[in-house]
């Protein structure tokens, strides 16, 4: 829904972005990774035209950016920073309704919204929606500046290093929200990010950039199993990519028909994390059990280890 | 029990004023040298023990009270005593229908004043009052001051005599010193928030600006009061409405374009300071979920930085207050009309009349905009 026709940025002589062209799907989570300087983030800048492309065009459900002005695209695009950008004047709910109220809803309408929102990142609208910014912790604040990027209900939202400030057990958390987000909601995220890590555990589909150019985009077991590029390589970790692809299958979908012994896992659970609880037992296989105690099947080391290779 | 240092220190200065200096001065007539007079010569011994007593009180006060409120009340009490001593003893001393003499405050009288001023400061500051309990005890001493002032308590007083004389002009200099300092601010924010907003999108430009308003700072008022001269005198000459609208190259005109010109370079600085201050994440999330340039400016970066603008704001009624006094020199009128009428005819009365007005609207007007900045820099952090 979102096609990127060989968009480039240039600044005088220095081109940030170099000719990218995508397709992202309606209801993905894309990931845009690489290094600083690689032109990551003007690239997404450039989808809500907050930079204005050199050349190339971006098309949102096949219709070109540029047919309206700047500000009334952004307000149907979602958007959420690093730091989360909130207003430190604005109460919490005052900052979730900025694009609804600029959007002209009626007050009923928008307060229902906000409530909803509030909710949907677990804080008590009671509570929260009268307090201001510097009042909630890290966390808190970065909840609510995705709650107020989908406050308009937009089909895309961007997000520009949304967890970077954000410490490892928090950051965790706010991964598992946004994939929960996006369940709910059904909304079409693109984000960017530096670490690979957290491109692997959000994104359907991974970008990487070096330079302003993509080098590869693609699913993220086949940046692993066929890196289109020695940097690519690089980014994803030569040391680990076992582990990493092994990371990306549930055991449930890994799970073979049979059901003896061994130790529980639920079928949630990563092959990284049951080969971890195999060798921490000392046992070579596991019974593979849905969340709700419904047996999938059982689990071998042999069985894992055929996996975690291309 | 601990001894306050300050209170020691302000209580010596009181008591060595009031055993050495004059309380009050006597004068025949407004221009001869004063006879001094100590406060058991000029108010029945009773009277005078009794002040003293009250002083003494106070000053135990200052010296060992932990509770600053009870220091507060014990230094205003003071100032009442003193105050109405002085009234007294300007009563005591004047003739009945005698026009002619003047009996001032002394030396001592000064000194008690200053000391209890600065122990009311300091107990007000350790007390840390939100700012509208600071406005209203502003409101309150002004008005207390008011109702002493019009029911002819002071009347008696030298400047009270002064002010008798001159009271029709005194009401319109007060008006004309007042207008001056604000219309030359509101003409300075009217014109300075617009430049700062433009220094603070354009940095080439921020620079030069900043280095004029400067250097027009760094130039003494009187200098610039004599360069505006000769052009608005041309300008009155060449152009007739000009002259009509009342702009010469002396009077009220050269006084507040000086001012205004003044007033530029905290205005500039401070917006530029302020919207410099504002979070740029706030400032980039405001522009990704599609407010226009004018949304973003007047909903999220004025605001954010409107304390620092408001201290800019203090900054410069402050300054306006106090130099729109020299405006006297070139015809601008306003208080400083006494001042440097004072002076010249060697009437000590006359320029304090001028000054102590000028006092209390600067120091009321920086009690307002404090209180004024941190309201807002809370709401808005």
């Amino acid at each position: 829904m979102i096609t990127i026709e060989k968009l480039s940025k240039r600044y005088g002589a220095t081109t940030v972005v170099d000719g990218v062209s995508m397709e992202i799907a309606r209801n993905s989570l894309t990931v845009i990774v690489g290094t600083s300087g690689s032109g990551k983030s003007t690239l997404l800048r450039m989808v809500n035209r907050l930079v204005e492309p050199s050349s190339g065009r971006v098309l949102i459900e096949g219709r070109d950016t540029r047919e309206e002005p700047a500000h009334l695209l952004r307000r149907r695009i979602g958007y959420a920073i690093q730091g989360h950008g909130l207003f430190p004047h604005r109460t919490v709910a005052e900052n979730i309704a900025t694009v609804p109220r600029l959007l002209g809803w009626d007050d009923a309408r928008i307060r229902a919204r906000v409530a909803e929102l509030l909710r949907a990142f677990q804080l008590d609208p009671a509570l929260y929606a009268g307090q201001f910014p510097h009042q909630l912790s890290g966390g808190q604040q970065q909840r609510v500046g995705v709650a107020r990027a989908l406050a308009a209900e937009p089909a895309v939202l961007l997000m520009d290093e949304p967890f970077g400030a954000l410490d490892p057990i928090i950051r965790a958390k706010a991964q598992e929200d946004l994939l929960e987000v996006r369940q709910r909601f059904g909304t079409t995220i693109v984000l960017v990010t530096h670490d690979m890590d957290e491109a692997f555990r959000l994104g359907d589909h991974v970008a990487v950039m070096s330079e302003g150019r993509v080098l590869q985009y693609d699913r993220p077991a086949a940046l692993l199993t066929q890196p289109a590029d020695p940097f690519v390589s690089r980014m994803t970790g030569m040391a680990d990519r076992a582990l990493r692809l092994l990371a990306l299958i549930p055991a449930g979908e890994a799970a073979a028909p049979g059901a003896d012994g061994g130790p529980e896992v639920v079928s949630t659970a990563t092959l990284r994390d049951v080969l971890s609880e195999l060798v921490w037992r000392g046992v070579d296989s596991v019974r593979v059990v849905d969340p709700d105690g419904r047996p999938r099947g059982r689990l071998t080391v042999a069985a894992i280890l055929a996996r975690g290779r291309p | 029990m601990k001894l306050d240092r300050l209170g020691a220190l302000l209580t010596a200065a009181g008591a060595l004023a009031l055993l050495t200096l004059p309380f009050v001065v006597f004068k025949a007539n407004r221009i001869v040298p004063g006879d001094p007079r100590t406060l058991l010569q000029v108010l029945p011994a009773w009277a005078a023990l009794g002040c003293y007593a009250l002083l003494l009180a106070v000053a135990a006060s200052a010296l060992v009270a932990d509770d600053a409120r009870i220091r507060l009340l014990a230094a205003l009490a003071g100032v009442v005593v003193v105050a109405l001593a002085a009234a007294a003893a300007g009563n005591a001393l004047t003739p009945p229908g005698n026009k002619v003499v003047r009996i001032a405050p002394g030396a001592a009288w000064w000194v008690l004043l200053i000391a209890l001023g600065l122990l009311a400061t300091d107990a007000a500051t350790r007390l840390r009052p939100p700012p509208a309990l600071r406005v209203l005890f502003l409101v309150v001493c002004v008005a207390v001051a008011w109702l002493a002032l019009a029911h002819g308590t002071f009347d008696h007083l030298s400047i009270m005599r002064e002010y008798a004389v001159n009271a029709a002009r005194f009401a319109h200099e007060a008006a004309r010193h007042v207008s001056l300092a604000a219309g030359s601010l509101g003409a300075a924010l009217a014109a300075g928030l617009p430049l700062g907003i433009l220094c603070h999108r354009v940095p080439r430009l921020r620079g030069a600006t900043l280095g004029v308003l400067n250097v027009i700072q760094t130039v003494p008022a009187i200098a610039l009061f004599g360069i505006l001269m000769a052009p608005l005198g041309l300008l009155a000459a060449a152009v007739p409405l000009a002259a009509a609208l009342g702009v010469r190259g002396i009077g009220a005109a050269p006084a507040a374009v000086a001012l205004f010109l003044y007033s530029l370079l905290p205005i500039v600085a401070n917006t530029v300071a302020g919207l410099k201050r504002v979070s740029h994440a706030a400032v980039e999330a405001a522009h990704g979920m599609g407010m226009t340039n004018a949304q973003v400016l007047r909903r999220i970066e004025l605001p954010l930085a409107l304390p620092v603008i408001l201290t800019g704001v203090r900054v410069v009624l402050v300054q306006n207050i106090g130099m729109v006094t020299i405006a006297a020199l070139i015809g601008g009128g306003g208080l400083g009309t006494f001042v440097f009428q004072g002076i010249g005819q060697t009437a000590i009365d006359l320029v304090l009349l001028g000054a102590i007005p000028i006092v209390v609207l600067a120091f009321s007007a920086a009690v307002l905009l404090d209180a004024l900045v941190e309201v807002m820099d809370h709401t808005r952090r």
